[in-house]
């Protein structure tokens, strides 16, 4: 038994060597395996703040993954052709800068979750996880039936987008970016679970009752743990569209909301880095298994299976001794 | 009444044709421990839930510290200094025992959305959380899961969350259950002591232990009070004897 402390910093590790030695033995498409790995690895530390740590199972996260990725696609698809977003009563171009997308993903699918997640909210248990499942595909049905970007067909991308400084098209440079976000958003949602609003959010998990009657108002709390959560997952929605230039409406099926939950399982609920892990273990297990069977997802869930019979907190759970809150 | 910290005028509150509460009046004044008892089914908790907020009365009001809460919600009450306490321990089970007193501290500060400082190095809420925790001796058991309390240490806790509030009157809901009888004597000069700071309005099942620490009592028997006033008003009052004590007669 480790602390997990020292376990994440190992998961940190794998994630530099890793690419790394891809590098050295020139093997760009283990470095795409890597990106997709953290890519979803945020997804999942998105719902986790919500599922973790607020104990809100959202059944649709798909919607601010596929936000982010429309967000993308759509201000991409416009500044490849040279034609502006609007022209009526001020002129929006589309644009292929990264750093204005993310803002743009980030401010969508947060106005996106707090929506969704204001309607939400006022329901609890099995209603909340069908109510944002439904939320979710009607996203879904909305974008298959609607033309103007792709329909079913989705939206290639030709050019991936740029980064100043960096030549985002090199595999390990785009492998950089998105792990120094991820890095970034790990840090900060780590802040956040010991922050007074963390302590309060993952008290109104474990007793709602108490946190009512110490003042706090539960449902504002969940909805700002709900907005941030939606944020943070459409970043990595709008990264995931930029990592493949291709988005189209699967990215909004309950089948993605689905994976991103699995990942949180595998790894350990409420564990900063379960999620990266879940999503490590995942996308290795998708190469390996995928190779060997088209039905590997039979694999997978004996393995889901045995991780939720025997892990308590998922494989970080079951590899590091508890560590106390207040000790870090 | 003139001091009176929390005042319930004429509530009612049915639930299809049941009465839960008919026009329930009750005061709770400065300084005072106010039991209210009752046989099961009689209406306490449906009472309870409206003074503290989570439950709205059909007509009526509930005015704290001279102000109408009757629309506030629970945590808007628990803001106005409205301290409460469960019958079955209402506490964040994983928590230590410090960081439980820690989310009172955090509740009465309103810094709830601070999302960037580490709560528990706060020395503001640390210093509140532990000074409510040293009220109730539990001091020394600050790193301690709460799950892993005594039964006894948990009701303490409870206190000392609520306490952290600092709060302008208390609500407890059967705070000696399953206290066994050196802890409930404890409690009983505990809650003696911390009545001059704020009145407590105490629902108990264990007749003994309101006798022995109550200054008025209430009684609710159909959702209707049928008579307040001291221990020894209550004891030889016919009407309680044959509702509630189970007597037909006084003998």
């Amino acid at each position: 038994m480790i602390r997990e402390r020292y376990l994440n910093m190992m998961v940190l590790a794998l994630l530099v060597l890793v690419p790394a030695y891809a590098v050295l033995m020139d093997e760009p498409f283990t470095i795409t395996l890597a990106t997709r790995a953290v890519i979803f690895a945020l997804a999942g530390v998105g719902l986790n703040l919500a599922l973790g740590q607020g104990g809100l199972v959202s059944f649709g996260h798909a919607a601010y993954f596929g936000m982010g990725g429309y967000a993308m696609g759509i201000l991409a698809s416009h500044a490849q052709n040279y034609e502006p977003l609007m022209e009526v009563p001020f002129v929006i171009e589309g644009t292929n800068s990264m750093p204005v997308i993310w803002l743009v993903a980030i401010v969508a699918s947060a106005l996106l979750a707090l929506l969704i997640g204001a309607l939400s909210l006022r329901t609890t248990g099995v209603y909340f996880i069908m109510v944002t499942l439904a939320f979710g595909q009607m996203f879904y049905y909305f974008t298959i039936s609607w033309p103007a970007y792709g329909g079913e067909d989705g939206l290639s991308i030709y050019v991936r987008n740029q980064f100043p400084g960096l030549n985002t098209l090199d595999p390990i440079q785009f492998y950089g970016i998105c792990f120094v976000l991820l890095l970034a958003v790990l840090y900060g949602v780590n802040r956040l679970n010991k922050s007074p609003f963390g302590l309060a959010l993952n008290g109104a998990h474990q007793n709602e009752e108490r946190a009512l009657t110490v003042g706090i108002n539960v449902y504002r709390l969940r909805l700002v743990a709900f907005v941030i959560s939606g944020a943070i997952t459409g970043l990595a929605g709008a990264l995931f569209a930029d990592l493949n230039r291709f988005v189209s409406p699967t990215m909004f099926s309950w089948g993605v909301s689905g994976e991103i939950m699995i990942f949180i399982i595998l790894g350990g609920v409420a564990r900063l880095f379960g999620p990266v892990v879940g999503a490590a273990v995942y996308i290795m297990l998708e190469h390996f298994l995928g190779g060997l069977s088209e039905y590997w997802f039979i694999y997978l869930g004996v393995i889901l299976l045995f991780v939720v019979l025997f892990a308590k907190g998922g494989i970080i759970g079951g590899l590091s001794k508890k560590e106390t809150r207040h000790a870090g | 009444m003139p001091d009176s910290i929390l005042s319930v005028r004429n509530i009612e509150k049915s639930f299809g044709a049941l009465k839960a509460s008919d026009g329930i009046s009750l005061d709770l004044v400065a300084g005072e421990i106010h039991a209210l008892i009752g046989p099961n089914g009689a209406g306490k908790s449906t009472l309870i839930k409206q003074i503290a907020g989570g439950l709205k009365p059909d007509s009526g009001s509930v005015a704290f510290m001279g102000r109408d809460v009757t629309a506030k919600s629970t945590a808007q009450r628990a803001r106005l200094g409205l301290g409460r306490t469960f019958q079955i321990s209402a506490l964040a089970m994983q928590y230590s025992v410090l960081e439980n007193a820690v989310l009172g501290a955090v509740g009465q500060s309103g810094s709830v959305f601070q999302f960037f400082r580490p709560a528990m190095k706060d020395p503001a809420l640390l210093a509140r959380a532990r000074r409510a925790l040293d009220r109730v001796g539990l001091q020394d058991h600050e790193d301690i899961i709460t799950s892993e309390l005594s039964h006894g240490q948990r009701r303490q806790l409870e206190v000392a969350v609520a306490l952290t509030l600092e709060p302008k009157a208390f609500l407890m809901d059967e705070p000696m259950a399953g206290m066994g009888a050196e802890g409930s004597r404890e409690l009983t000069t505990f809650l003696q002591e911390l009545k001059h700071e704020a009145p407590i309005l105490l629902v108990e099942h264990d007749m003994d232990a309101v006798f022995a620490c109550a200054d008025r009592i209430s009684v609710l028997v159909y959702g209707q009070i049928i008579a307040t006033g001291s221990v020894d008003e209550i004891r030889s009052n016919p009407q309680v004897r044959v509702a509630y004590l189970g007597e037909e007669e006084p003998v």
